[in-house]
């Protein structure tokens, strides 16, 4: 029984693209004998060790666990709340709930946090009320409840309560542990202290409170899921309400500009393109045989070339140029593009970033300021000149003024990576200016979001551009992964 | 499976204590795999950023069973020689020396024995006789061929010498893998290992790993660097802060008699938390140090 379960499980896991074998379910099957099944969130770590092989993978393996291995059967008995009783519309009720949410995310208390997400489902998740097979939605209940817009309120609720709290510590360890000298300084210049520590950890207490909000989200739709799978059986829920892993997800797809969960994926890869691009000096330093040397070297075994001197390599520090497409029609794409180059850029100190719409501007010094969860599309196209006569995307203008106003950027050593579904809305494709760029650079590689075959349709130059620089499909990391591991520098 | 085995831990929880007995707070995800490992016998393959305590793990290991710590510390051009056997070649040629009147036969089998076999970590950490902890460290450094020399001791603890015959361990290391996935390392490796992804860790547990590395500063303090690390560790740094800078940071603060996390003391000794310079001044702009100075 247990055995089909855990079957079950790798089924599931190799449908959402990870690669599970027999041998990992067998390991599996010992870890349950190890562990036991008393402790879930043990089980789960000790599965995870068997079935996981890296580390994007564990999204995907919550989600499939959460389903064969639920939390609890039917909706929870929770102590439902009397004011929610009283509340007769939806709205009320999400009115209800927030308040409760922003308690509990000011005091960060996660159990609270898990009896509100069930709640939240109860109230505003069911999808018809009279029908109990048609399920329950989290969509609907996050989207009632718009839990992001608790931020602000439980900020405050936690800063009110830090003040309160605050003070109680600190008198707590001034009278028990620093002694005299901490009651002087507390009396002195304590106020001005605290009001200043305050603006200080202001900015890190949106932040841990917004990541408190993304955490509560999850719960809900792991909730539904569960809930979700004992309607409808767990492997349809499998396979239908599990993301896939990021490996395979596409980039314009929904849900496919998951930022911060790429970044971990994509960190690793951006090192290997950076070790890559110094790699290949290495390679090389002793390539090419120096005849003078060598000759002058034979004079003693009587002209034979015995012992071959091999030319220095000169120091090749390689740099990367990024033209990227930062129009809407790429969205999810140009979001991961920003990610890959946050993520090359903190390990590569020469590379400089183009984007585009209709004409191009540098944006190097933003994406090297970005914070990783930081929007940099939406602050290039606020601030940056990107769009030229139109507010459509023209890749033949934007080449166009690449190369009349950057092109100093590109230099012998250069790699220019080109990021774009190449769609101009039926402009000139100016060809000679990605020749131009071409011939300058020592390599010039282009990736499309779009699959080739679509490459040429309606307003696609892809065929066109694909003619003077090599162009590849990158739809998915896995992709991105065999390119960066065959882009010869 | 021909060694013998004896594990170690005997519950996820005993694995925790024991660890923390020996100065190693564990998460409960790697308590869960460690005890695994131990349990079942397989290598442990341990990925995650640097300095999140991935070789510090193997080494609480070692200390918390009484085991050896046998460590191979990969490098680009590690080989065979490095990490699994060399022979002396300088004691042959004396050997050879020695016994310039004995016939060639009797020589010759001589020099390739034991005694003239200089054991590296691999081999070293099979022909042990007590138990050991076999890590090898930063595996992604080395080369792909390094892994394949790797599967037959992870699957039978077992070693090739072709003059001496094959090696079979007595007692089942435990086998460490660490690796902060500068490469990706072979499927087939990977298939043999239980896998541990070590993130930073919550800052609960940050917390009191500070504590326990810095018992003297005040809870309070503890609690805001523990936040403002966090806080660095989101921004889009070079070298993002690992636990071990926390813990400095914390000895700092302590070494200056720091009472509270005011934005000077911030900036005056952001340097023990960052590496880089720009890390340093994108940290002040993004945290605001300026305004709250001026404030």
């Amino acid at each position: 029984m247990l055995a089909h379960r855990l079957v079950e499980v790798a089924t599931s896991l190799r449908t959402h693209g990870l690669r599970v074998g027999t041998s990992e379910v067998a390991d599996a099957g010992a870890v349950i004998q190890a562990l036991g099944m008393d402790d879930r969130e043990l089980l789960r770590e000790g599965l995870a060790s068997a079935f996981l092989r890296r580390a994007g993978q564990r999204d995907v393996f919550d989600q499939v666990f959460d389903i064969y291995f639920p939390a609890a059967v039917g909706a929870r008995s929770g102590t439902p709340d009397a004011r929610l009783d009283e509340a007769s519309s939806p709205r009320e009720a999400a009115d209800v709930v927030r308040d409760m949410l922003m308690d509990a995310l000011a005091r960060g208390d996660k159990a609270e946090l898990d009896r509100l997400a069930a709640t939240a489902l109860d109230q505003l998740g069911v999808v018809r009320p009279d029908d109990p097979e048609a399920g329950w939605s989290a969509a609907q209940a996050l989207e009632q409840l718009a839990p992001q817009t608790a931020i602000v309120g439980a900020l405050e609720r936690a800063r009110a309560m830090g003040a309160d709290g605050d003070g109680q510590d600190d008198e707590g360890e001034r009278g028990g542990g620093s002694g005299a000298a901490g009651q002087g300084q507390g009396a002195g210049s304590g106020g001005g202290a605290t009001q200043r520590r305050e603006q200080l950890t202001d900015r890190i207490e949106r932040d841990e409170m917004r990541g408190r909000v993304a955490a509560f989200r999850r719960r809900v739709e792991t909730e539904a899921r569960r809930r979700n799978a004992e309607v409808r059986g767990s492997q349809r829920i499998s396979r239908y309400a599990v993301q896939d892993a990021l490996e395979k997800r596409d980039f314009l797809g929904p849900g496919g500009g998951e930022l911060v969960a790429m970044r971990a994926t994509i960190d690793p890869l951006a090192r290997k393109l950076a070790a890559r691009l110094t790699a290949r000096q290495r390679q090389q330093s002793r390539g090419s045989i120096d005849i003078r040397k060598t000759l002058r070297r034979s004079m003693s075994t009587g002209g034979v070339p015995v012992d071959p001197a091999y030319a220095r390599r000169r120091p090749h520090r390689p740099d990367l140029v990024l033209l990227c497409d930062v129009s809407g029609s790429v969205a999810g794409f140009s979001g991961f593009t920003m990610t890959l180059m946050q993520a090359i850029s903190a390990q590569f100190n020469k590379i400089r970033v183009f984007a585009f719409v209709s004409t191009t501007d540098e944006i190097t010094d933003l994406v090297k300021a970005a914070r990783l969860e930081d929007d940099v599309i939406s602050a290039v196209v606020r601030t940056r000149k990107v769009f030229g006569w139109g507010a459509s995307s023209s890749y033949g203008q934007s080449l166009d003024s690449f190369v009349s106003t950057h092109l100093g950027a590109i230099g012998p050593r250069s790699t220019v990576l080109i990021l774009g579904d190449a769609r101009s809305n039926y402009g000139l494709p100016r060809l000679s200016a990605l020749r131009q760029i071409r011939d300058q650079a020592r390599h010039v590689a282009w990736l499309n979001p779009e699959p080739v075959a679509s490459w040429g349709t309606g307003d696609s130059l892809a065929l066109d551009y694909a003619r003077v620089v090599d162009m590849h499909e990158c739809r998915n990391i896995d992709q991105l992964r065999a390119f960066v591991s065959r882009m010869s520098v | 499976m021909s060694a013998d085995h004896q594990p170690t831990f005997t519950s996820v929880e005993q694995a925790r204590t024991t660890l923390a007995d020996v100065g190693y707070l564990a998460s409960s995800a790697i308590a869960t795999t460690v005890f695994l490992a131990d349990t079942l016998g397989k290598p442990l393959l341990v990925e995650g950023p640097a300095g999140v305590g991935k070789t510090e793990l193997a080494k609480a290991v070692s200390r918390a069973s009484g085991a050896e710590l046998v460590r191979l510390q990969c490098y680009e051009g590690v080989d065979e020689a490095r990490a699994l056997y060399e022979w002396n070649h300088a004691k042959q040629l004396l050997r050879i020396t020695a016994e310039r009147e004995a016939a060639w036969d009797e020589v010759r089998s001589d020099i390739f024995a034991e005694e003239f076999l200089l054991a590296r970590p691999l081999l070293k950490a099979v022909r042990s006789e007590k138990p050991v902890v076999l890590l090898v460290d930063e595996l992604d450094k080395a080369d792909e061929e390094m892994e394949g020399l790797l599967l037959e001791i992870l699957s039978d603890f077992q070693v090739t010498v072709p003059e001496l015959g094959t090696i079979t361990a007595r007692t089942q290391p435990f086998v460490v893998l660490t690796s902060n996935a500068t490469r990706e390392l072979s499927e087939a490796l990977r298939r043999r290992c239980l896998f541990l992804h070590v993130d930073y860790p919550d800052p609960e547990l940050e917390e009191r790993i500070v504590r326990l590395q810095a018992p003297e500063l005040s809870e309070a303090l503890t609690t805001s660097v523990v936040r403002v690390v966090n806080a660095l560790r989101d921004l889009n740094l070079r070298k993002a802060p690992s636990v071990a800078e926390t813990v400095d940071w914390a000895r700092t603060l302590i070494a200056m008699g720091a009472e509270e996390l005011d934005p000077e003391l911030v900036r005056s000794s952001l340097g023990v938390v960052l590496k880089h310079h720009d890390d340093i001044s994108a940290a002040t702009k993004n945290l605001d140090l300026d305004r709250a100075l001026a404030g």
